[in-house]
């Protein structure tokens, strides 16, 4: 399966990146060779196989609903682009 | 200066018998780090005053007869384990200024074990490559030829190891990541079954995969090490709540009795002429030790490379949909919009390899195309791991290589990620399948390590650590070292 150029834009706006134009051709090129890659399991006679999603089988867990970390807010903050009283910022999103 | 040859074992007796510090070690290794990874790129963080400090703790701690079994030997880890106040950068532009304010549970159980840990190790970026040259910081150069890679991902842990820069370091491996290094390196690696070591602060690339677990020289040090780091952990959700075994107890078992398959499927057009044959005489050793070669079939092997490639892109795609600029990583200044943040941010901040995955895997779960690719996947990955499972209820461990190549040039496969997808063929069903796996050095073809890879059932580590011991006991390919490369050179 060959993707066009408007194939990748779409897919890079779904994936939230900025490719460049030089990008999209590229990525067009290189995605489509892997498709191809890929394209070999459409052949395979899958008819009543159970789809694996996880090598274990098991149950999620749960466990009691209480507070077990402790607060590390300023700690974490200090990894963020920009912080400011305990809030992040961001771009402005309403006018 | 020569690196220090001894095993974990023989290092951990002579800490407790007082005939060497932690202190001597710690600082030996890092005099060798100074001293060649200039020309090896094999570290993206080194850590001399922590693991100075914490290499004097132990001694106080070897001294006051309080040390375990592991107190004082050295360690690195893959930069892709959280540790905290110390820069986990995943080999990414986009966290190449993160502190992380918690340690992952292998580091945390590590450290409370007694290693000491003396940096972070160079890898593919958010461990998405077979080469290593993915990389944010620059490839890794393969201590057998500077001009060969090392492999990928956990090639700064291989190559490290290796050289002799540590006895041991970290690794994950989610489609071959541990084994394929340690194959192309020269050194033992090991994988252990999926959910048998803890992923809390293991940066996720894709879950249904990845797994923990060890770069060593010998199958002796990855049995002590995992011993130290396995076991159920309640912040993994997918960490399985079972007990571990003694693995170092069950090492001397004698092989007689013991049955090997060995399915066509690896000795296929794809393996290298010279590689096969190191591999047989490797077949040879075990039959000869007492153990019974028996044909096996995996008849889906040949879907696991396209099947992968769409189950761990998929989840990576998902994964690292955290990365927005906005609480941690890199954020882009050149956006006005709160749209243009995410993706400036994310363009700038991955490389073209994770960019890669990342469509990819988009792709594959967009409306329209899950069906025929990640479901059609999921199913696939049934057939492989059942392939494995019947094949368990014949034999105890499989043999086949690693790779079907030795290590290739840098540069030779970075313009087809497809000749770079291929070259993982022989690890990936381990993963599709969640079961162990370990690469021992068989040989050399001109000049260039050769890798047996040994699978086990799922949580069948002894079997496999058993098998590759009594190998190494009847070998000596784990023991040939590189010779050091030239000193202080910064390429």
């Amino acid at each position: 399966m060959a993707l066009s150029k408007e194939d990748v834009r779409h897919i890079a706006q779904l994936a939230r990146l900025a490719l460049s134009e030089e990008e999209e051709a590229d990525y067009a090129a290189k995605l489509s060779r892997i498709l191809g890659l890929v394209d070999q399991l459409r052949q395979v006679d899958t008819q009543g196989v159970v789809p694996m999603a996880h090598p274990l089988d098991m149950a999620q867990r749960l466990r009691p609903d209480v507070v077990t970390e402790e607060d590390c807010r300023d700690l974490c903050q200090q990894n963020a682009p920009r912080a400011e009283g305990g809030l992040y910022l961001v771009p402005r999103v309403i006018d | 200066m020569q690196g220090d040859d001894r095993s974990i074992a023989e290092l951990a007796r002579a800490l407790r018998e007082r005939s060497t510090s932690s202190r001597e070690l710690v600082a030996a290794s890092l005099a060798r780090i100074e001293r060649f990874d200039g020309a090896l790129n094999a570290f993206i963080t080194v850590t001399p005053e922590q693991a100075l400090a914490a290499a004097d703790a132990a001694d106080a701690r070897l001294a006051r007869g309080e040390g375990g079994p592991l107190t004082g030997v050295p360690i690195a880890h893959k930069d892709i384990f959280c540790t905290r106040g110390i820069a986990t950068t995943c080999a990414s532009k986009m966290l190449a200024n993160f502190i992380s304010p918690y340690d992952a549970t292998v580091v945390e159980r590590l450290a409370a074990a007694g290693l000491v840990c003396v940096g972070k190790t160079n890898m593919d970026e958010f461990a998405m490559g077979s080469s290593n040259e993915t990389s944010f910081f620059g490839p890794v150069r393969n201590p057998w030829d500077l001009e060969r890679s090392p492999g990928g991902s956990s090639g700064g842990s291989a190559a490290a190891v290796a050289a002799g820069l540590v006895p041991a370091a970290t690794g994950t491996d989610t489609g071959g990541s541990i084994r394929q290094p340690a194959a192309l390196s020269g050194i033992t690696g090991f994988k252990p079954s999926y959910g048998r070591v803890s992923r809390y602060g293991m940066i996720a690339f894709a879950s249904s995969l990845d797994q923990a677990g060890i770069l060593a020289r010998s199958a002796e040090d990855a049995a002590l090490l995992v011993e130290a780091m396995a076991g159920f952990d309640p912040r993994d959700s997918t960490s399985a709540d079972l007990p571990v075994p003694h693995y170092v107890a069950e090492l001397g078992r004698p092989l007689a009795g013991r049955r090997i398959g060995v399915p066509p499927e690896f000795f296929d057009a794809g393996l290298d002429a010279g590689c096969a044959a190191r591999l047989r005489e490797a077949l040879d050793v075990l039959r000869q030790l007492g153990a019974e070669i028996v044909d096996v079939s995996l008849p889906h092997l040949g879907l696991s490379v396209p099947t992968y490639y769409i189950v761990a892109p998929a989840e990576a795609s998902s994964n690292l949909a955290r990365f927005d600029g906005v609480r941690f990583g890199h954020r882009s200044t050149a956006a006005s919009s709160l749209e243009e943040m995410y993706k400036r941010s994310r363009q700038e901040g991955f490389g073209a390899e994770v960019r890669r995955r990342i469509m990819t895997g988009t792709y594959v779960l967009s409306t329209g195309y899950y069906d025929a690719y990640y479901l059609q996947a999921q199913k696939a990955r049934k057939l492989i791991a059942e392939d494995l499972r019947r094949a368990f209820d014949r034999v105890d461990v499989i043999a086949g290589p690693t790779t079907p190549t030795p290590a290739f040039r840098l540069g030779e496969k970075t313009d087809d990620p497809v000749q770079m997808y291929l070259n993982d063929i022989y690890t990936i069903a381990v993963n599709l399948a969640g079961v162990p796996g370990i690469s021992v050095p068989c040989g050399f073809v001109d000049g260039l390590p050769v890798g047996l890879q040994l699978i086990g059932p799922a949580f069948g580590e002894a079997a496999v650590l058993n098998v590759a011991h009594q190998y190494q006991c009847a070998t000596d390919w784990h023991r040939r070292r590189p010779a050091d490369p030239p000193a202080g050179v910064k390429r």
